[in-house]
């Protein structure tokens, strides 16, 4: 007995493919962001509801905590002025698709550096001297953190992902190192930290508040990044690069060359926002200066879509959520998870509506064909 | 320091046997003025309630340090009538973020902010001189001001004993500790943990591994794993989670437990533990403060104290042993025996030369600013 001939051929496998869209609509770049903000506010609606809180309380305490007074719209913009500064410095190395994750360490070192000029470079000089210094200071340090990926990568080719990343550690032993040793505070009780800094080396502040001039330092580099990106050839070179290195290459730019000095800006803005810490809010050198800014930089430089402007939206309203999502901890006694678990729903969400805006979803049959 | 002596003497016989550090930088006349008053006006069973405010750095279920805060607090509001209790956890050692949180509750008209890390001091400080009608607690801190006062307690005393046990029960005469940070606070327990185990036997070495954090139970077990690897019998640790416990549980080896009794955690493995009862000091300086007793003092509670204590020793540790630990625990209990006798020499630094001469003591001051290790500690004591 012999099988039957098939007349029917197998039905063709069938998949999914991401296929990019050329131009997205305007109404996809607003509506999608929109929506995937209210996707992750019910679900995260749902998680709260579930665990037995009311989400509409929550949320309007969250508002509440992080804009509801002065008070708190100040405290807002304290924590914002970090992720700013760390926002756009890698933001303008991701433009040239270059992984810098090491905005923790550039911070670090540029507190370092910073530390330096405060303690033991400027120690006697007046604001007018001392606080600059300490601007220069403070980016230098960055700067040159950044800059030891940049010329790793830029001349030979190693990648700077891997690079940037170790060094974070290594900055941050480094400053550990110097409070518990050769910076001791000798009247600390041979306890970590530096000694406090000379009152001239204060950043003023606004009014009461803490909101100290590294806001202004954030929103002027905003600006001149803009513009450098926008409308010099230097910054086409950068998006070129950006796009593809070998036609940045074929073209003749100098890609190493500009890798280098990206890695150096980007790592001068990260410690510029750990040199405007010190001098606004800290005041001396602890063994923790950072809850991480660094690492929460790349998720604004990624939702301001590497845009400097979108960055200071992105890192106002960020700072918000981090504000607020303590407050529901002091109001309400919710755990202090509940707080991240909203923030990584809405960046979830977020991510995934960006890849909405800029993909659509296409049906391919076995062949490869969209159908 | 001088001027301060009668205060410091006064509330010394006040509080009996309670311990305070010399040099508490308060003013004498405090103690007595309005603000002290008017809170123990406020606070009568049925006015105003006693509102006291805890900043945690790690999650209340850590199940180490700042659960064992967490426990006195409790504690506090179970005991003291009409006190009403908040807390934060997870607020890290950044000034910016501590410094919102210990600022919030101040703001929020809290009559004590008590603050559980080394790392917030410099919040606490730069806040507390804006809300002069809040009284601050420092737990762990050195610095001292109108209205701050530091607290934490002599968890040396547990120390040595534990290291007693731990040192009649390594077999190898090898001992482990995951150790946070080279702080004074840890290097003084990991001294007198040591001189408890050379009690038992003189040769033993205690190895340390820093981990750079207080809480991280990822690090924490990874480096009990790496001393382990290294071939001690016991694991100890002066860190926030039982991490180092259940590693030392799976490898089968012993373990002492910091903070709370870790017993639970890893029955077969933890000898006993160095435990904390912050309830003891939390009620009695809320006591204080409602009474208008209360001046900035710098607290530092001893085992007699009640604020520290040793968890019951396992039952699978020999009787004899476990009879010799109890009879130390005892002279400590009762105070026949202090952290000074703990500090007494003769005593070996780690590079061999006199730390302390023999028949003499070292003062509290030098012991809380101890900056070196006693011979048998293998690490380095600067991290």
């Amino acid at each position: 007995m012999s099988a039957p001939a098939t007349t029917t051929p197998p039905p063709p496998v069938r998949g999914w493919r991401l296929e990019r869209v050329s131009k997205p609509s305007i109404a996809a770049q607003i509506l999608v962001p929109i929506a995937s903000i209210v996707a992750a506010l019910v679900v995260g609606g749902a998680i709260m509801l579930f665990a037995g809180e009311n989400p509409l309380s929550v949320y309007r305490e969250m508002f509440d905590g992080a804009f509801g007074s002065n008070y708190r719209r100040s405290e807002t913009l304290v924590k914002m002025i970090p992720l700013l500064l760390t926002g756009l410095g890698v933001a303008v190395a991701f433009r040239m698709q270059l992984w810098n994750i090491g905005a923790e360490g550039q911070f670090y070192f540029g507190a370092v550096f910073a530390t330096w000029v405060a303690l033991y470079g400027f120690a006697d000089s007046g604001a007018w001297i001392v606080i600059p210094a300490m601007m220069v200071g403070g980016m230098l340090g960055g700067a040159l953190w950044g800059g030891i990926p940049g010329v790793l990568r830029g001349y030979l080719g190693v990648n700077e992902t891997i690079t940037s990343l170790m060094l974070n550690y290594v900055a941050i032993l480094f400053a550990s190192w110097l409070v518990h040793g050769p910076w001791r505070n000798p009247d600390g009780f041979g306890f970590p930290g530096t000694e406090i800094f000379a009152a001239a080396t204060y950043l003023p502040t606004w009014g009461t508040t803490r909101v100290h001039l590294g806001l202004v330092f954030g929103l002027v580099a905003a600006v001149i990044l803009s513009f450098v990106l926008q409308r010099t050839r230097w910054g086409y070179e950068i998006s070129i690069a950006g796009n593809s290195e070998r036609v940045a290459k074929y073209a003749g730019m100098a890609t190493g060359r500009n890798m280098v000095i990206v890695m150096l800006v980007s790592g001068g803005l990260a410690g510029l926002a750990g040199m405007s810490e010190l001098a606004g809010i800290g005041h001396s050198l602890q063994r923790e200066l950072s809850p991480g800014y660094g690492y929460t930089a790349i998720i604004v430089a990624w939702l301001g879509r590497l845009n400097p402007f979108g960055i200071i939206l992105v890192a106002f309203l960020l700072a918000g959520l981090l504000v607020g999502g303590e407050q529901i901890q002091l109001s309400l006694g919710l755990p202090s998870a509940v707080a991240p678990m909203l923030q990584g729903i809405i960046l979830f969400f977020l991510l995934g509506g960006d890849l909405l805006t800029l993909y659509r979803i296409v049906r391919v049959s076995a062949t490869g064909a969209a159908s | 320091m001088a001027l301060y002596r009668t205060a410091e003497d006064l509330l010394k016989a006040r509080l009996g046997r309670r311990s305070l550090v010399a040099g508490a930088g308060a003013s004498a006349a405090f103690a007595t003025t309005g603000l002290g008053r008017t809170l123990a006006q406020d606070a009568t069973p049925d006015g105003d309630p006693f509102r006291v405010a805890f900043i945690y750095i790690g999650p209340v279920g850590d199940l180490g340090y700042t659960y064992a805060h967490d426990q006195g607090r409790i504690a506090l509001e179970e005991t003291v009538p009409n006190v009403e209790t908040a807390f934060l956890e997870n607020i890290p050692e950044v000034q910016a973020d501590a410094e919102r949180a210990v600022r919030g509750y101040a703001e929020e008209g809290y009559d004590l902010v008590i603050a559980t890390s080394f790392g917030h001091g410099p919040a606490v400080l730069a806040v507390a001189p804006q809300f002069p009608d809040t009284q601050f607690i420092h737990i762990s801190g050195y610095q001292v001001a109108e209205n701050v006062s530091t607290g934490f307690g002599k968890i040396e005393e547990p120390r040595y004993v534990t290291g007693f046990v731990a040192g009649s029960m390594a077999e190898t005469g090898s001992i482990g500790y995951v150790a946070a940070f080279p702080i004074p606070e840890v290097l003084r327990g990991i001294n007198a943990f040591t001189l408890g185990a050379q009690v038992a036997n003189p040769d033993v070495t205690v190895q340390v591994v820093w981990t750079n954090t207080w809480y991280d139970p990822q690090v924490e077990s990874s480096a009990a794993q790496s001393l382990i690897d290294l071939g001690v019998d016991v694991i100890a640790q002066h860190q926030d989670t039982t991490g180092p416990q259940q590693v030392a549980e799976a490898a089968g080896k012993y373990s002492i437990g910091y903070n709370v009794d870790m017993s639970e955690q890893a029955p077969d493995a933890v000898l006993t533990s160095a435990v904390w009862n912050w309830g003891a000091y939390y009620i009695w300086a809320a006591e204080q403060i409602i009474a208008g007793e209360w001046s900035s003092n710098q607290y530092w509670g001893s085992w007699a104290d009640g604020v520290v204590d040793i968890a019951p020793i396992a039952d699978f540790v020999p009787e004899e042993i476990a009879a010799e630990a109890q009879a130390m625990a005892e002279e400590f209990a009762s105070g026949t025996r202090g952290v000074t006798d703990i500090f007494t020499g003769p005593i070996t630094q780690q590079d061999g030369s006199e730390g302390v001469a023999d028949g003499a003591s070292m003062t509290d001051e030098e012991i809380l600013n101890m900056t070196w290790f006693v011979q048998g500690v293998e690490g380095s004591a600067t991290g």
